[in-house]
């Protein structure tokens, strides 16, 4: 399992790494999001640092969605889906592959986007301790229904829009975790934080173990 | 009986294919050659009756099944952002196979892939080139069942020449060969065996 | 064999067992029932909003423990009673947000109010539209169903997370805005509760029977028409 997980991200993060579509388009992408929510929201300043942790943690969703969809454009690139099962790598290496290598994209991405929070909105980082675990966790939260409801939607014509139907619902707690816990280090009221941080944690440790169980029926003829 | 889906695609296909042999399906469109490979290589499920390929049973065996057959479709299964060499070490990784960065090279020396082409993205190669490549992906996993589907399309004639070659050489080591092939006239000279399927029903062997 | 309805004796009986038990809770919620002394007539939406609720909950049970056998036993009889269960449960859920948003306009003054019940209903909401929207979204009969039963555990699993997340982060802001109902409650209110709940249940019970039955009737005939399909393939290739 761990095998085919470290070549299945390897594969996909090289093919990231040729094809630049995370740092082309995903990066921008999230960028112009921000600047658009300053541009709906007021721009004084008052407003954009007091909801900094909730708009960025949409902007991580919305860019966690467009990652997704990439990462299994790969896979039905040339009958890539027939050949994963041909091989007859383990079900819950690809999962683990594909996820870890999902998470590296969007844990670059948020430290992108931190720095560019702090200067778009003036937000002042602090609490460092819980607000990069918290995003780890979170990410992972993030990381893992993404992944199965990535591999259950490539099957499908309606992939594009019915994924975002699904797995944004599904985070729905993730949200709700990851904002309080940011907001909590960002004020310094860490003992809150940590305990959202709990939360988050069996979040993503349940999807996680979920899409391990799970990967192996969505990998099938579909 | 073998029956697959939700209606007979195939009726009481009983094979008994010995190891070393190769055995060649033809049949007219819709006679369930595909649909024999694929199961085979425990690409779809049976939903009722039972069969057994490799000794691996088709309803609970599927992911040891997979580890020990080759499936070479109309599909390559390449990345296009990758290279030659990625490509075909990454399905020798997956395939477990010893020292997979040197059981690629011989791979790729065997299917004649020019060392200038190597390092080049898949995707920038000719669908012949992309052909080859595939066939060298599909030898450095070393299959014990080679399932072929219209392996001769897309290939120039060395190239069909070199994959006639392979054939022989994996039988002569051991492996079984289903094949379904238009091209009648190489396949026969290939196959020890023919097999025909009809309505998903065999109806002949020679 | 000619089949002419979903129903049989029983779910007849059953069918009129409802139909009485949702007379009574409307003489009972309605007229019989005395007004609550803090919240006045509006009392009487709970007669409705509790029971579709935990009707809610128990189509989502269903869903969950449908999807998990058919995963294990891959048999599309689980399949379908989870289809059958995720839409009614999409029913009943909407039936509790509509009854508890019209509470709430009397009660807080609006339709909406971010309170944890509520926001995790909606959530609830829009995960059973997602098990639905996979379903219409087709593909041969055994993809559909893993693709359903992975949707619906996932939603399942989701269901106590949600309603936790959502409890704990409007407490810390504000004090819980429904009051627990008051112990010293009158007998004819808790009464009509009762039958409210046995009522739904009832209907729930009735409604999953005949969704199954129509939504394996539904396999059938596409089955037949697949049966069709491949004989006339099988013509053509055998002209070709």
């Amino acid at each position: 399992m761990w095998r085919d997980a470290f070549a299945v991200a390897g594969r996909d993060l090289r093919i990231e790494a040729r094809s630049r579509v995370a740092v082309n388009q995903v990066v921008p992408f999230a960028f112009i999001v921000l600047l658009l929510f300053g541009f709906a929201l007021d721009p004084d300043r008052g407003i954009l640092q007091r909801v900094t942790p909730g708009l960025f943690w949409v902007t991580v969703l919305l860019s966690a969605l467009v990652v997704v969809q990439r990462s299994f454009a790969i896979e039905r690139s040339d009958g890539g889906r027939d050949a994963l099962r041909v091989g007859g790598i383990d079900p819950a290496g690809v999962f683990l592959g594909k996820g870890a290598a999902i998470l590296v994209v969007l844990l670059v991405l948020e430290v992108a986007l931190l720095a560019a929070v702090a200067v778009l909105y003036g937000a002042p980082l602090a609490g460092w301790p819980l607000l990069v675990v918290s995003a780890v966790v979170t990410t992972v939260g993030i990381v893992a229904p993404g992944t199965i409801y990535g591999a259950l939607a490539s099957g499908l014509r309606v992939r594009e829009t019915v994924l975002p139907l699904l797995f944004l619902p599904v985070v729905a707690p993730v949200m709700i975790g990851a904002t309080r816990a940011f907001e909590a280090a960002l004020e310094g009221s860490t003992g809150a934080g940590w305990r959202w941080c709990g939360l988050l944690a069996v979040f993503a440790a349940s999807y996680t173990a979920l899409g391990m169980l799970l990967f192996e029926p969505l990998l099938e003829e579909s | 009986m073998a029956v697959l889906g939700r209606f007979p695609a195939l009726a009481g296909v009983d094979l008994d294919v010995g190891a070393g042999s190769t055995v060649l399906l033809v049949g007219p469109n819709g006679a369930g050659k595909s649909t024999l490979l694929r199961l085979c290589a425990g690409l779809v499920g049976l939903t009722a009756g039972s069969a057994t390929v490799l000794g691996h049973d088709l309803r609970t065996g599927r992911r040891e099944l997979r580890r020990r057959v080759g499936y070479l479709g109309h599909a390559n299964g390449l990345y296009d952002e990758l290279t030659v060499e990625e490509n075909v070490r990454f399905w020798a990784r997956i395939a477990r196979v010893p020292e997979p960065a040197a059981a690629a090279d011989a791979a790729l020396e065997r299917l004649a892939v020019a060392s200038r082409l190597r390092d080049l993205g898949v995707g920038r190669l000719s669908a012949g080139q992309r052909r080859r490549v595939a066939l060298a992906a599909f030898v450095v996993r070393r299959p014990e069942l080679w399932l072929l589907d219209e392996p001769h399309a897309g290939l120039d004639a060395t190239a069909r020449d070199d994959l006639d070659d392979l054939v022989r050489e994996a039988t002569a080591a051991g492996a079984t060969v289903l094949v379904a092939s238009h091209e009648l006239e190489r396949a026969t000279a290939l196959a020890s065996r023919t097999v025909r399927l009809e309505g998903g029903v065999v109806v002949d062997v020679a | 064999m000619t089949i002419t309805g979903t129903g049989s004796r029983a779910t007849r009986a059953l069918g009129v067992l409802t139909l009485a038990l949702f007379a009574l809770l409307a003489l009972l919620g309605l007229v019989l029932s005395p007004p609550d002394a803090a919240m006045g007539e509006a009392v009487r939406l709970f007669y409705v909003h509790v029971p579709a609720a935990l009707a809610s909950y128990a189509g989502i049970a269903v869903l969950g423990f449908g999807s998990v056998m058919y995963l294990w036993k891959r048999s599309l009889t689980w399949d379908l009673l989870a289809a059958a269960a995720a839409e009614i449960a999409l029913v009943f859920t909407a039936l509790t947000l509509v009854t508890g948003s019209l509470w709430g306009r009397p009660t807080w003054g609006t339709y909406w109010e971010w309170d944890p019940r509520l926001t995790a209903t909606a959530v609830l909401f829009l995960l059973l539209l997602g098990h639905v929207a996979v379903r219409a979204a087709g593909g041969d009969v055994h993809g559909r169903a893993r693709r359903s039963a992975v949707v619906g555990l996932l939603a399942t699993v989701d269901v106590p997370i949600v309603r936790y997340s959502v409890d704990w982060w409007r407490s810390l802001h504000q004090p819980a805005t429904l009051s627990k109902l008051d112990p010293t409650i009158d007998g004819l209110m808790l009464f009509s509760a009762f039958v409210g709940i046995v009522a739904f249940m009832a209907a729930f019970t009735w409604f999953l029977l005949h969704r199954f039955r129509v939504a394996w009737l539904e396999e059938q005939v596409e089955e037949l028409s697949l049966a069709d399909a491949i004989v006339e393939r099988r013509a053509e290739g055998g002209r070709s």
